[in-house]
């Protein structure tokens, strides 16, 4: 279980989180929401150990983050950051191969080569393994990236798909992983992270879609300004007023008999845009 | 990888055969296996002593030198993820230079009370020590947040190297004239002091670097992502700097201690073997050492032969050869959109 225990983060005079609890179980998939600024990627920054809290504490299975070797951590969490800075034009193989560092030293063996080789095809990226990662569309370097954080996490159970067995916990930390993909592959990714957490992965994601939301997550947090709005379900959390509240967005929330989830559709009469709508 | 080392043999043959007395390949091989203890073949005596006691020290000295400069400017440039960063660039070099210019103001004053030995120790000494100052300097101005941001690393690396500059031309305007001429001599780079003591002084200090770098290449591959993506695949971001930055200066430090300012090998080799072998730098590191040692084996043969009897100073030649290098690689890789 990952979980932030009352977490306040401070950087200098400002508090960009004021204490927020959120959990991610084995099995699970958690959304965080909010506006821009609201604190998201600094929340998921302290749960992957990027940033330490203020005060509260993050817990690997009831274990204190400082707990755990850098190395241990990176073979139990894997993060897909928002930006992807390369600074030299490394091969989409050699790429994907770096998330297994933390399982080799030396050469990568036989199953680093063959998890390598499977999140290739999980991720549609076979056909670019020799072309240079600066070269590939911002969509289908986002496909490699996440290539390389599931190859991190990966253990040769997965490899069959038929494992019994519980590994130990893993999570996937995910920033804005939808960022530059197209429709087809917004969906396939949060497909993939929902069939990961059927083999017992948490998976915590910033989201901006609230219908992927709808679609796709167990559990949301909402945040505004740090701190924390709401938490449960995304059907109970995400009402026209706690939208209004959280975006200053009028929406209707539609149920649409033929799916199982609800659709959220902005208001255009109560709309506030950048150009306020001319009275006539 | 394989062939470079064969390269690298090569060269070296060929090379200590070549100069004012030339002595053909076969009779190298022969002096070489006779030296080692694996052949009694009679040879001639004066050519053995040529080959042994001048050109044999100042080619291993090209070698070791060579090597220092290839992987420490691959390890810098992966390090602060940049192609442009090189030991010149960030005040290695300028700051052992003034360390070492300073040594020589004293080491003229003291020559009396310091065995010749330690002299020699201490210079490299000083030079390492002035090669860590400044680049810790450099490091510790550039960084913003706790991260080295690179702009402002390329901005520090210039003013330090400015001060350092006008420190050692202080220093040059303050000299007699026997300082001087060592340290002119000094400053233009040169192989030719090289004999078995100095290999025997450097050899520790310029293999360590050469050895232990390449063995950073996972770390810093996943620097390549930037310092917080390598933090999230277990890599200890702080060793790996503390190291690079230690073992760069201890081999550039050292490197320049001995043979002067040598531009642009630390920072075109590593450029051509990622043209020829890809970004990944357990093959950049180690090829970028045995690239450099091939390349300055060269220059120190130019740079004894072109102007013969009389010697021109390798940096001259590296970084007269080096320039045009860089900047056909450099408008050629703009074009193709990937620097």
């Amino acid at each position: 279980m990952l979980e932030a225990r009352h977490i306040t983060y401070q950087l200098g005079r400002k508090q960009l989180l004021t204490n927020v609890s959120l959990c991610a179980r084995p099995g699970e998939f958690v959304a965080i929401a909010g506006a821009n600024g609201a604190g998201k990627s600094t929340l998921l920054k302290t749960l992957s150990r990027e940033l330490t809290p203020s005060s509260g504490q993050v817990l690997l299975d009831e274990k204190t983050l400082s707990s755990y070797t850098a190395l241990d951590l990176a073979r139990r969490r894997a993060v897909l950051a928002q930006q992807n800075p390369l600074a030299f034009p490394f091969q989409v193989h050699e790429l994907v191969m770096m998330g297994r560092y933390p399982h080799f030293s030396g050469h990568p063996g036989p199953n680093d080569d063959a998890i390598a080789a499977y999140v290739q095809e999980l991720t549609a990226i076979n056909h670019l393994a020799d072309r240079s990662v600066l070269t590939l569309s911002g969509g289908e370097q986002q496909r490699v990236y996440l290539a390389k954080v599931l190859a991190q996490l990966m253990t040769p159970d997965d490899l069959d798909g038929l494992s019994d067995a519980a590994p130990a916990s893993r999570y996937l930390l995910l920033d804005e992983p939808t960022t530059g993909l197209d429709l087809y592959f917004q969906h396939s990714l949060l497909d993939l992270a929902r069939h990961l957490t059927t083999r017992g992965y948490g998976v915590v994601a910033i989201l901006h879609d609230l219908n992927l939301i709808m679609q796709y997550v167990d559990q949301v947090l909402l945040l505004k300004e740090g701190q924390q709005l709401a938490l449960g379900t995304p059907a109970s959390v995400l009402t026209p007023n706690a939208i209004l509240d959280t975006f200053g967005l009028a929406v209707q929330v539609v149920d649409e008999p033929s799916l199982s989830y609800p659709i959220i559709i902005p208001d255009q009469q109560k709309a506030t845009h950048f150009f306020p709508a001319q009275t006539a | 990888m394989g062939a470079l080392s064969l390269l690298l043999l090569a060269v070296v043959i060929w090379s200590v055969g070549v100069g004012a007395m030339t002595i053909a390949v076969p009779d190298v091989i022969t002096i070489l296996l006779r030296q080692l203890g694996l052949s009694s073949q009679a040879v001639e005596p004066q050519q053995e002593a040529v080959l042994t006691v001048i050109r044999l020290p100042r080619v291993l000295l090209g070698v070791l030198i060579g090597a220092v400069l290839g992987v420490s400017g691959a390890s810098l440039q992966g390090l602060f993820r940049n192609p442009l960063a090189d030991p010149g660039l960030i005040g290695i070099s300028s700051g052992a230079s003034l360390f070492a210019v300073l040594t020589i103001m004293f080491q003229v004053k003291l020559a009396q009370r310091i065995p010749p030995q330690l002299g020699l120790y201490m210079l490299s000494i000083a030079a390492f020590a002035g090669a860590t100052i400044t680049t810790f300097l450099v490091y510790q101005l550039s960084r913003q947040g706790g991260k080295a941001v690179v702009s402002t690393m390329l901005l520090a690396g210039i003013a330090i190297n400015a001060l350092s500059g006008a420190l050692t031309g202080l220093m040059t305007y303050l000299a007699d004239d026997a300082q001087l001429r060592s340290i002119t001599f000094w400053g233009l780079g040169s192989l030719g002091g090289a004999t078995w003591e100095t290999i025997t002084v450097a050899a520790p200090f310029l293999l360590l670097p050469v050895l232990l770098l390449p063995r950073l290449g996972k770390g810093l591959n996943a620097f390549a992502l930037g310092e917080s993506q390598a933090g999230h695949l277990g890599v200890n971001a702080t060793q790996l700097k503390r190291w690079v930055i230690l073992l760069s200066t201890l081999g550039v430090g050292v490197a320049v201690a001995i043979s002067g300012v040598i531009g642009f090998v630390g920072l075109v080799i590593p450029h051509l073997i990622r043209m020829m072998a890809g970004a990944d730098h357990r093959r950049v590191l180690p090829a970028s050492a045995l690239l450099g040692a091939v390349i300055l084996t060269l220059a120190d043969l130019l740079s004894r032969t072109i102007v013969a009897p009389a010697e021109l100073p390798i940096g001259i030649i590296t970084a007269m050869l080096g320039t045009p290098l860089f900047l056909y690689i450099l408008i050629t890789s703009k074009s193709n959109g990937s620097v």
